[in-house]
């Protein structure tokens, strides 16, 4: 029973899925491997991409920010000007396609952030699908907006009650949907996490981000950065942008999780940041790095982002780190929060609380960097779905 | 391993699952006992894990609670232990997920489980194709395959061919707890496994009642009672004696079947 693409990045990934899965990651497997191949479906989706999701997405020279920080220029990939406003919409379609390929009619998904569950809900409009969205209620509390727009976008949102209930246990609730109505149901599974393919097929969706980005700089910069900062949650706008520069061995790349009240407090999402916790496990159908107890466990998550708010990270982060290609770091909820309103006074753009991370990584950085460098930071999605979340944390 | 043989002298066996720790440790060990001295043929005792995703809301909430008391691997296993030294010499098959067994080292947890006296494991999340590290630990301790009315027969028939001990077939296509009543093509889902295997092939996930069990025994060779168990014993004030009660009752309902 050998997969026909490498289920593995290294000693990560894998299919750790009950038997009842096994045969429908294997017809999704092949599905995406003759998709791959078969160009008509290559141009729907390049088509949809440019007509409905709007891309290619902007580089945008963060002038007013470089200048404050006073150090390497800083150029922004805005992921947050693809349609519903974040790049979940290139997995979600990218998916979705293959869902009517397979001749299926129903999608589940989980949503943290409400991001992909409003990219799901989106892409099964547009297809014409059944679209069921499991979300925590600790999350749907933080992210109202994104609940309505799901529902509005005719999708059911079912709010999950156990565990911790954020993204870990909307994830659970999903494969448990999955499993009991998999001869007719895709779980549109929305970071590069999970069981094989789904890394692999979420990364060559979001690929298209780092493509443009390395395009975009050559032909809009002259150059390549030297440096591309994207947050990590599960990790799949971070893989996107750099799987554009993963063989520009000169190009740095830095990955920024959720540092949450700060690593010391245990209050936090970083699992490159506390070995004690963060251990090599096995969650969700994949063996990457996961926060958990001594027996196991797996640990309670904070973050102020519901969408970095998760204890593993993508099983090719995990393999990027070991070989130390990309190197990984942490913003405080402090730290994002102040991003945030750093780019909203300097650039007119209201971030993600997400993509602040990011932000505030190059915040730390671009003043220690020379004027002739160049920081690509991949804004993954726009603010305004975080904007209670702000006005709470103003109000503290 | 020659527990499991013996066990499945007199088919169709009775096999409930019950997780240690739950609604506490002690009551958890005396519920597992009673099950084993009144009619319980196999147990599979359940290992807490805090994302147990093939799981349907009632082992969950047990689960959930065990983790809340404190229930541990190291705990589970003293429990196993314990269980052996009260004489109770039916299989005892460990069920959970992989995560706290790796957490525990794998090779310490597989050597503590067989000197407690566990005869097999069942893991849910590891599907044949990534048995493998499991199994070069576990040596001749048997990995229960699974197989789900999903598995195409080119699948059934590898997995199979490798089966020890018994397989266990899910019975539909869900979480643990999910049927309501037994499907028509339960008996060619079941011919479909014995086609390609001798080992026993027992029946799980959603048999709830006596009279299901006795549906389910007149096709298969063992019957897996998960959910319903924890319900009934979990919901009582006196959970042995309701143990006790539910064993007698699934193993009279049995009895009439084994010839």
């Amino acid at each position: 029973m050998k997969t026909l693409l490498p289920a593995k990045f290294g000693p990560y990934g894998g299919q750790f899925v009950p038997e009842t899965l096994m045969p429908a990651l294997i017809e999704l497997e092949e599905a995406f491997v003759s998709a791959k191949a078969d160009a008509a479906f290559q141009a729907e989706f390049n088509k949809l991409m440019a007509s409905f999701v709007g891309r290619p997405t902007p580089l945008t020279y963060a002038k007013r920010l470089s200048e404050k920080l006073g150090g390497a220029q800083i150029y922004l990939k805005r992921e947050d000007l693809a349609h519903t406003g974040a790049h979940k919409i290139n997995n979600a379609l990218g998916q979705a396609l293959l869902v009517k390929r397979m001749g299926k009619r129903r999608i589940v998904a989980e949503t943290g952030a409400g991001q992909h569950g409003v990219a799901s809900a989106t892409v099964a409009a547009l297809l014409g699908l059944e679209c069921v969205v499991y979300m925590g209620v600790v999350d749907i509390a933080r992210q109202e907006p994104n609940v309505f727009r799901m529902k509005l976008l005719g999708a059911e949102v079912r709010p999950v009650t156990s565990g911790t209930q954020t993204l870990k246990d909307a994830i659970n609730e999903a494969i448990r949907d999955w499993v009991t109505n998999v001869r007719d149901t895709h779980y549109l599974l929305g970071s590069a996490l999970g069981p094989h393919p789904y890394p692999t097929i979420v990364r060559e969706f979001q690929s298209v981000i780092g493509t443009e980005a390395r395009e975009q700089m050559l032909l809009e910069v002259g150059r390549l950065p030297d440096t591309v900062i994207a947050c990590v949650g599960g990790g799949s706008n971070a893989i996107g942008v750099f799987s554009g520069f993963v063989n520009d061995e000169h190009v740095e790349l830095i990955g920024v999780e959720a540092g949450g009240s700060g690593i010391e407090t245990g209050k936090h999402a970083a699992r490159f940041g506390e070995p004690a916790r963060g251990r090599v496990g096995v969650i969700h159908g994949t063996r990457t790095y996961v926060l958990q107890d001594e027996d196991g466990q797996i640990a309670e998550t904070h973050s102020v982002s519901a969408g970095l708010d998760y204890a593993a990270v993508g099983p090719e982060h995990a393999l990027l780190r070991d070989t130390e290609r990309a190197f990984y770091t942490s913003a405080t909820d402090d730290e994002a929060l102040s991003a945030f309103h750093t780019l909203c006074h300097t650039e007119g753009i209201i971030p993600a609380l997400e993509s602040s991370h990011a932000v505030a990584e190059v915040i730390k950085r671009a003043p220690k960097m020379r004027k002739d460098q160049v920081i690509l930071v991949n804004l993954s999605g726009r603010g305004d779905k975080d904007l209670n979340t702000v006005i709470k944390e103003i109000g503290d | 391993m020659h527990r499991i043989e013996s066990a499945f002298s007199n088919k169709p066996i009775f096999m409930p699952y019950f997780p240690l720790g739950y609604p506490d440790l002690p009551t958890s060990i005396d519920v597992i006992e009673a099950l084993a001295q009144n009619g319980a043929d196999l147990i599979e005792v359940g290992l807490s894990f805090s994302d147990p995703l093939a799981d349907g809301p009632v082992i969950q909430h047990a689960t959930q609670i065990a983790l809340e008391k404190g229930i541990t691997v190291k705990k589970s296993l003293e429990a196993v232990q314990e269980l052996r030294k009260r004489g109770v010499d039916i299989p005892l098959i460990l069920m959970g997920y992989y995560n706290p067994m790796l957490a525990y080292g794998l090779e310490k947890f597989i050597r503590d489980a067989k000197e407690a006296g566990v005869d097999g494991f069942i893991v849910p999340d590891l599907p044949a194709e990534e048995s493998k590290e499991f199994e070069d630990v576990a040596g001749n301790m048997p990995l229960i395959r699974m197989l789900a009315p999903t598995s195409p027969d080119e699948r059934m028939e590898s997995i199979a061919r490798t089966a020890k001990g018994f397989i266990y077939l899910v019975s539909v296509t869900g979480v643990t707890g999910a049927l309501t009543a037994i499907s028509d093509g339960l008996g060619d889902l079941i011919q479909r496994v014995r086609d390609h295997t001798s080992v026993p092939v027992c029946v799980g996930f959603g048999i709830g009642t006596p009279e299901q069990a006795k549906q389910v025994g007149a096709l298969a060779d063992g019957v897996i009672v998960g959910s319903a168990c924890v319900k009934m014993i979990g919901g009582s004030q006196k959970p042995v004696e309701t143990a006790k009660q539910f064993a007698a009752e699934f193993r009279d309902a049995l009895l009439e079947l084994r010839k």
